[in-house]
């Protein structure tokens, strides 16, 4: 076992071991019932909370990887997955707390109708299902690196751990435990990221020094034939980096598993300051990514820029095993490198293994390079966990005790939950052995049906009173099914054909559209059949103030 | 509900929230005051977001680039870094001006029950 094994097998073991006495301790305490332990949840832990549930293994693994190959278009994830939290504080989480229930299908069916709830937790699997895809994905990379495997027994072994670590500590007592993988993620994150900026530039800032190496960085990119780091639509047009970024944006104030958590906020001001800590954990890894990937960019194009290929830094060959790192047949000097096994560059590097591979290809010591291990899966775990109990609460809740069987006992739901889950893990296996794309292309169609289908009928349905159940539906559909097809039509998933895109939109990009459809058709249809009762008209006009109003003497300003 | 009872303690001995009586209060105007006010500090702060995620780093962010700060190209610094920050900065903004709001029209929820546990 190499130092590296040792060291990673170390801080997994210890976070983990962290992780289920902390399910455990949360489990003996809390007879009182399941929900009501988010109320005594301080604001600042539920932002972190949020944060964890949030920032996934497409966030941490993925990333700066692709940021480090992107360059200055890198910014559709890094805008993208933080701006939606402006919309969700201002548009959505106060409203939905106040009307305070605890899933979107419930929100929606309440609003609207019992056949829009179905839709929705229809919507909310398939969302939350794609997404799960991708942390599978990213757990397994970890496994296969850190365990010698190759990428498929590495998925497998990962799916098996989150599937068994949300069956059991997923169900109580998930928001402190995700309070310690956000500890856990943001340290590994954070110490090589810091290290790495005072090694190389000794500002031991990585947002303000990796504007020392910028220039750097593009003269050697243009020396090996890759675009400049700062060039702008490099590796997109214009149009789909705006269409990229706004399907993002809106996707995330619309991703079920992330409204759910401003529920357990215990008033409507704290889930405006969840919002507000929760973007400021995310931000703090988010302007930290962009200087990983280009720190590592420089360092990796360095490290083998004009090296024969016998005389490699270790980390090619400790990662040639896992089958992301490849050196092109017959090469002997690296003179090109890409992230694209179709560019017959020299050396190509996955993207999905630069902030794995960080530490190493930066020369930093062992323990380091477990501890990112450690953060990696903590981000892959905290985010599954969320997301496989969206899967099989709507499952049961709103599919199985509404269209089922109404008169099942909880012993039954609890059940048909859980079988939802294991279904979920193992079509996950598959689906994580043979991705359609990379770990945060693969979240970002998720984020696209997410913006065509829940943003525009929950925006609708808290300033619109007049939006009724028929134009909710409608609406949900299309835009669904609009932002499906044309994934389907552009990508070779399922066997289908890959098409080239339309006016240069790209399958990622697509969500944003598919809101617009989405807004258009509820409003139109809404307006051509029958408002809804007075009762919902009431219900909304309730959710738009925090409580009931009281005496205010002028002058007397409250603290 | 249906009438502002000029109270003296209403700090200390504001009641739970609880449903609402059926019937529509009669005084119907703070409400449509406090609704307009906070769709109007919406607006503004939204309107900022777009500019600055949207308009700085990406719709001008070619332009921008000629300018270099600290080794950054103004653009891409908008777009990979300025943008999240201003992000962070228009919740708490948000946050700060309702709590103003909500205590200006005395729909502030008593924070005593939560803080306890």
């Amino acid at each position: 076992m190499t130092d590296i094994q040792l060291w990673t097998l170390i801080f997994i073991g210890a976070s983990f071991a962290v992780y289920l006495y902390i399910a455990w301790r949360s489990r003996v305490k809390e007879t009182a019932g399941f929900y009501v332990a988010g109320q005594g949840i301080p604001t600042i832990a539920n932002g972190a909370a949020v944060a964890a549930d949030w920032m996934s293994a497409a966030s941490f693994i993925s990333m700066a990887g692709l940021i480090a190959f992107l360059g200055s278009d890198g910014s559709i994830y890094l805008m993208g997955w933080t701006g939606g939290y402006v919309l969700l504080a201002l548009l959505i989480a106060p409203y939905l707390r106040k009307w305070g229930k605890f899933t979107v299908p419930e929100f929606v069916g309440d609003r609207y109708s019992e056949m829009v709830r179905t839709i929705a937790a229809v919507a909310a699997i398939i969302i939350s299902f794609t997404y799960v895809v991708g942390q599978m994905r990213g757990g397994g990379i970890v496994f296969s690196r850190f365990l010698g495997l190759d990428v498929t027994g590495g998925v497998i072994v990962a799916a098996v751990i989150i599937g068994l670590y949300a069956v059991l500590g997923g169900m109580k007592g998930i928001t402190w435990t995700q309070v310690a993988q956000y500890t856990v993620l943001i340290v590994a994150y954070l110490i090589p990221a810091v290290a790495v900026a005072q090694q190389m530039t000794g500002i031991p800032i990585p947002q303000v020094s990796f504007g020392q190496i910028l220039d750097e960085l593009n003269a050697i990119s243009a020396q090996m034939g890759l675009a400049q780091f700062t060039d702008a639509f490099a590796a997109r047009p214009q149009i789909d980096v705006f269409l990229v970024t706004m399907s993002l944006m809106i996707g995330t104030a619309g991703l079920p598993h992330v409204i759910v958590r401003f529920y357990t906020t215990k008033s409507v001001r704290g889930a405006r300051y969840s919002a507000f800590w929760a973007l400021f954990f995310i931000a703090l890894l988010y302007t930290t990514a962009p200087a990983v990937g280009a720190f590592t960019k420089l360092n990796l194009l360095q490290g083998v820029n004009g090296v024969s290929a016998d005389a490699l830094p270790a980390w090619v060959n400790n990662w040639a095993a896992t089958g992301l790192v490849t050196v092109g047949d017959g090469v002997t000097t690296i003179s090109s490198v890409s992230n694209s096994p179709a560019s017959g560059a020299d050396l190509v590097v996955n993207n999905d293994i630069l902030v794995l591979a960080s530490p190493e290809i930066a020369g930093l010591p062992a323990p380091i390079v477990g501890l990112v291990a450690a953060g990696g899966l903590a981000a892959a775990m905290s985010t599954a966990a969320g997301l496989l109990l969206v899967i099989s609460s709507s499952f049961s809740h709103d599919l199985y005790f509404r269209r089922v069987k109404r008169d099942s006992t909880d012993a039954q739901r609890l059940l048909a939950g859980r079988i939802a889950m294991g279904l979920a893990v193992l079509i996950a296996i598959y689906a994580g052995i043979n991705p359609p794309a990379f770990v945060a292309q693969v979240v970002a169609f998720a984020f696209g049906l997410a913006a065509a289908s829940f943003f525009p009928v929950i925006v609708l349905g808290i300033f619109w009173k007049r939006c009724n159940a028929t134009g909710a539906a409608a609406g949900m559909i299309t835009g669904m099914l609009f932002t499906a097809s044309y994934m389907i039509y552009t990508l070779p998933v399922f066997g289908t054909e890959a098409n080239p895109h339309i006016l240069d939109i790209s399958p990622e990009g697509i969500g944003t559209i598919g809101a617009i459809v989405n807004f258009v058709v509820t409003i139109v249809v809404s307006k051509m059949t029958a408002p809804p009762p007075a009762e919902i008209s009431e219900m909304v006009e309730n959710i738009r103030y925090p409580s009931e109003r009281r005496a205010v003497t002028a002058g007397n300003t409250p603290a | 509900m249906t009438e502002v009872t000029p109270d003296n303690e209403a700090r200390g001995g504001a009641p739970p929230p609880s449903s609402p009586p059926p019937a529509s209060p009669p005084d119907n105007g703070w409400r449509k005051e406090y609704w307009s006010r906070n769709l109007r500090l919406m607006v503004i702060l939204l309107a900022i977001w777009f500019i600055v995620s949207f308009g700085f780093g990406v719709l001008l962010v070619e332009p921008l680039n000629n300018i270099v700060i600290a080794g950054f190209p103004l653009g891409f610094w908008f777009a990979q870094q300025g943008s999240i920050y201003v992000f962070v900065i228009l919740i708490l903004v948000y946050a700060k001006m309702m709590d103003r709001l909500d205590s200006q029209f005395g729909v502030d929820e008593p924070e005593t029950e939560g803080a306890a546990k």
